[in-house]
């Protein structure tokens, strides 16, 4: 897939229509991506993007409460929405002739959404089900924490779905004045992949789209974290049989050049992580140091890169009988090591490989493509669909050692332990 | 639709299927033995699973380092687990790597050496494992649904993964006793992606027809199960934790039952369309309950449960319950609407080709077509074995499977109250 396929264009009112025909399945996957999340959110209101997201499946007039999903379900197709720190969208998956409903169920929640008073205090508990869920899982609530105390300022120190609190807070009239600042064409990529009909397509979005008005620019976004000057600790201590790990450190944004380095490191440390369904970390350092030698049964790295500055995250299952001390200092020097050493030209290669593969394998469903070309759209241009592969590849084991040594400082960590305690 | 693929038995009895895609980059391979959990009894679960794992930990030609960093230089995947009747085997390569995955697929299968120190480490992290699931509401329900349902007896009531109670007692002969247990025989191995079929079935014959071991296949019929005869119910009390799930249900029907596709029709009215058909309607939607409540029908070779599951806030499990075990009974008392009926048709047959996009979806289609020998034409009969489906039939296998009287109910989280029978 090249640039050259995609067709690329924006609508008078702001919509940003990227188009990719692909003809090898009968499929179709439809995205609309909204340029608001998590890092949108003002104390207070923490969580109100992904509620917003949950009412966009509560109908419009056009739309019914219901219809969407049974629509969509009862033409063959799927359909889901989700909601980042940096961005909410929504997609359908449909047989190919099915489009039209995909784009006007889109065009019309784009504007119409009803937000009833109603559905809204009959979701809020739907929501707050969904986070008490979330704290059933010990590594999320440590998640939860180690990324409070890692931001002390900028939004992404709150989880998506919101503090409780706020859950129970957010008023309808807050959803709607949400819905209403960042929901429009101005403030919205639209990306189709599949086997359409390019011109035909066209008209239909032009037709749907091109008369929702484009609303005032959204709030414009200046809070910046200030650089970390020492490290930082949390302990979270609930009854629980096993102990988690997970240390956070400040890396960079998706636009930054250093974002291809500090992938090759998270490969070195624990596999290439671009999709696929082809796990690759039980060859990678992170494994062999702390897994291989019984201290954890599960050790990883992970980077994904925001439209802001985000963090490096490693975080691991402490294997029963270890200690959380055993796999700190384990991971610490593997850490050192990174900082320390050149990885190897072997490594470096395998990474390569990885990336090649599963990038192929990634996109043979229609709707990865959509998803990669959207996302990469929302971390700043989809062009570097073109390149990802090459930019991976071109990265030196210089310039791995560099990032670490940049980013991979005690003053820049936040860590977190989960100790378990007795059950009650 | 139909889907035009080719069929061939190796010579010593293991069946290949290949479904050559030249839109795809990469070759998906996925295989089953007759074998699984169910060859556990009650004081060795766990044995399949853990035996399988061990397959890929060292083998007579690599230590399970040297597997790993084969394997993942190419990024492929190579695998071996257990089910409850079948192991399966397979992986995921770039096709121009084919070659090296079979390599390495065969040489898991036919020359793993059980390592000692690999037993060790993987039994740790599995008894890690298991320490997690006690302390998760989720997994824990579903485990206490299935002793409930199955009884502690059977195969079925027994958590594949095994227990913290049986894991520290298997050695290494119940891995070899497992292991040398298996045959080629009636198995399959299904192959999708860009290759020639000539080739595969070459190179397939070349890796795996001399595997041709002196044993007799071992029958692994299933014992009689004992149906329930009243309401049971299990809570697990977790105060530490926020949320309840539960799970609720009965035995439906197997696979190959005339009546799955009525069940099965069924059970996507019930359980699946929209946010959850009338289940999420009734528990998510109307009343604000959960986050997700649905239903599932896991017809396999022997009967699965058909259950529905949520989680809750602990405050209104009974109300949960009772909303589900309400919309039950109005699914055994009435025929589902003609609308109803048509949406889920029309979801279920439209949704093939979404479900065919890629090698692993071709690959798992071909693959339950074999096993339970759904009849090489099964893609282009699929829609009319889904439409021929009446609201009658619905409603007989609503009344034939699930019961609002006779249940099995598990309740894990906090704040429940003391155990009881309904």
């Amino acid at each position: 897939m090249t640039s050259s396929d995609v067709i690329n264009y924006t609508l008078p009112n702001g919509l940003q229509v990227l188009l990719k025909p692909i003809h090898t399945a009968p499929v179709v996957s439809n995205w609309i991506w909204y340029r608001v999340g998590g890092r949108n959110e003002q104390p207070g209101k923490t969580g109100i993007s992904h509620w917003v997201e949950h009412m966009m499946f509560k109908g419009t007039p056009t739309f019914p409460k219901g219809r969407i999903m049974l629509e969509v379900n009862r033409n063959g197709g799927v359909l889901n929405g989700f909601t980042s720190q940096d961005y909410t969208a929504y997609f359908e998956i449909l047989p190919a002739d099915r489009l039209e409903l995909a784009l006007r169920i889109e065009s019309d929640r784009m504007a119409n959404s009803v937000i009833d008073a109603n559905e809204v205090t009959s979701e809020r508990t739907v929501i707050i089900s969904e986070r008490e869920g979330n704290e059933n899982n010990p590594e999320w609530a440590l998640h939860e924490e180690v990324m409070a105390t890692a931001f002390r300022v900028h939004p992404y120190g709150h989880m998506v779905i919101g503090w409780k609190d706020d859950l129970h807070n957010i008023t309808r009239d807050d959803l709607h004045q949400h819905y209403k600042m960042y929901y429009g064409p101005h403030n919205a990529v639209l990306v189709i992949a599949g086997d359409i009909d390019v011109d035909a397509t066209q008209t239909r979005i032009e037709e749907l789209f091109g008369p929702i008005p484009a609303g005032p620019p959204p709030p414009h976004f200046n809070i910046k974290e200030p650089a970390q000057q020492s490290e930082r600790r949390v302990v979270v201590r609930n009854p629980a049989a096993t102990a988690y790990f997970h240390a956070a450190y400040h890396g960079c944004a998706g636009a930054d050049e250093d974002m291809f380095p500090l992938l090759v490191l998270e490969s070195v440390l624990s596999g290439s992580n671009i999709g696929g369904g082809t796990p690759t970390h039980r060859s990678a350092r992170l494994y062999k140091a702390l897994v291989e030698t019984e201290i954890a049964a599960y050790a990883g790295a992970h980077f994904h890169a925001g439209i802001d500055p985000s963090p490096i995250h490693f975080i691991g299952t402490v294997r029963s009988g270890r200690t959380l001390a055993e796999f700190e200092a384990a991971l610490k020097a593997e850490i050192a090591r990174l900082v320390d050493e050149p990885v190897s030209e072997a490594e470096l290669a395998k990474v390569r490989k990885q990336t090649r593969a599963q990038f192929a394998y990634t996109i043979e469903r229609v709707s990865s493509q959509a998803q990669w070309l959207g996302f990469l759209e929302m971390m700043g241009d989809w062009r570097l669909f073109d390149t990802f592969t090459d930019r991976l590849a071109a990265v030196t084991a210089q310039d791995v050692q560099r990032v670490a040594q940049k980013y991979l400082q005690p003053t820049n960590r936040t860590v977190g332990w989960f100790e378990p305690q007795a059950q009650e | 639709m139909n889907l035009q693929f080719s069929k061939h038995t190796l010579s010593n009895g293991l069946n290949v299927i290949v479904k050559e895609n030249h839109h795809a980059q990469s070759v998906v391979v996925r295989g089953y033995l007759h074998g699984g959990a169910n060859w556990d009894t009650a004081d060795t679960a766990g044995t399949a699973a853990f035996a399988t794992g061990v397959m890929r930990r060292g083998t007579k030609n690599r230590t399970f380092t040297e597997i790993n960093e084969t394997v993942e230089s190419v990024a492929a995947t190579v695998y071996v687990n257990a089910g409850r009747h079948m192991v399966g085997f397979g992986g995921k390569s770039l096709a121009e790597d084919f070659s090296l995955l079979v390599e390495l697929m065969t040489d898991n299968l036919l020359c793993p050496t059980f390592p000692e120190q690999e037993i060790e480490k993987l039994r740790g992290q599995i008894i890690t494992d298991l320490q997690e699931l006690d302390d998760d509401p989720r997994g824990l329900a579903r485990r206490h649904f299935r002793e409930l349902l199955y009884g502690p007896n059977h195969p079925y009531g027994r958590p594949v993964d095994g227990t913290l109670a049986t894991m520290p007692g298997l050695n290494r002969q119940h891995l070899l006793d497992f292991y040398r247990r298996l045959h080629p025989r009636d198995g399959a191995i299904v192959v999708v992606g860009d290759v020639q079929a000539d080739a595969v079935c070459d190179t397939l014959e070349a890796a795996l027809g001399g595997w041709q071991p002196a044993h007799t296949p071992v029958n692994s019929d299933l014992p009689p199960l004992q149906p329930l005869t009243t309401a049971v119910r299990k809570n697990h009390p977790m105060p530490s934790k926020s949320q309840t799930d539960l799970v609720l249900g009965s035995l439906g029907p197997v696979r190959t039952a005339p009546d799955f596709y009525a069940a099965y029709v069924g059970d996507t009215i019930l359980g699946q369309l929209g946010l959850g058909g009338r289940i999420g309607q009734s528990v998510r939607d109307e009343h604000g309950l959960a986050y997700y409540a649905r239903s599932s029908l896991q017809g396999g070779l022997g009967p699965g449960p058909w259950l529905v599951y949520a989680g809750v806030n602990p405050g209104v499990v009974e109300q949960a319950v009772d909303l589900i075990l309400a919309e039950i009974t109005r699914f055994r008392q009435a025929p589902v609407t003609a609308e109803e009926l048509a949406d889920a048709k029309a979801y279920l047959t439209g949704i093939l080709p979404l479900q065919m996009e890629t090698n692993e979806g071709v690959a798992w289609i071909l693959l339950e077509s074999h096993i339970y020998q759904l009849g090489d034409d099964y893609i282009a009969r699929y829609p009319d074995l889904i439409n021929n489906v009446t609201a009658e039939a619905v409603l007989a296998a609503a009344q034939k499977y699930l019961n609002d009287e006779i249940f099995a109910l598990a309740v894990a989280g906090p704040n429940n109250q003391s155990e009881r029978s309904q």
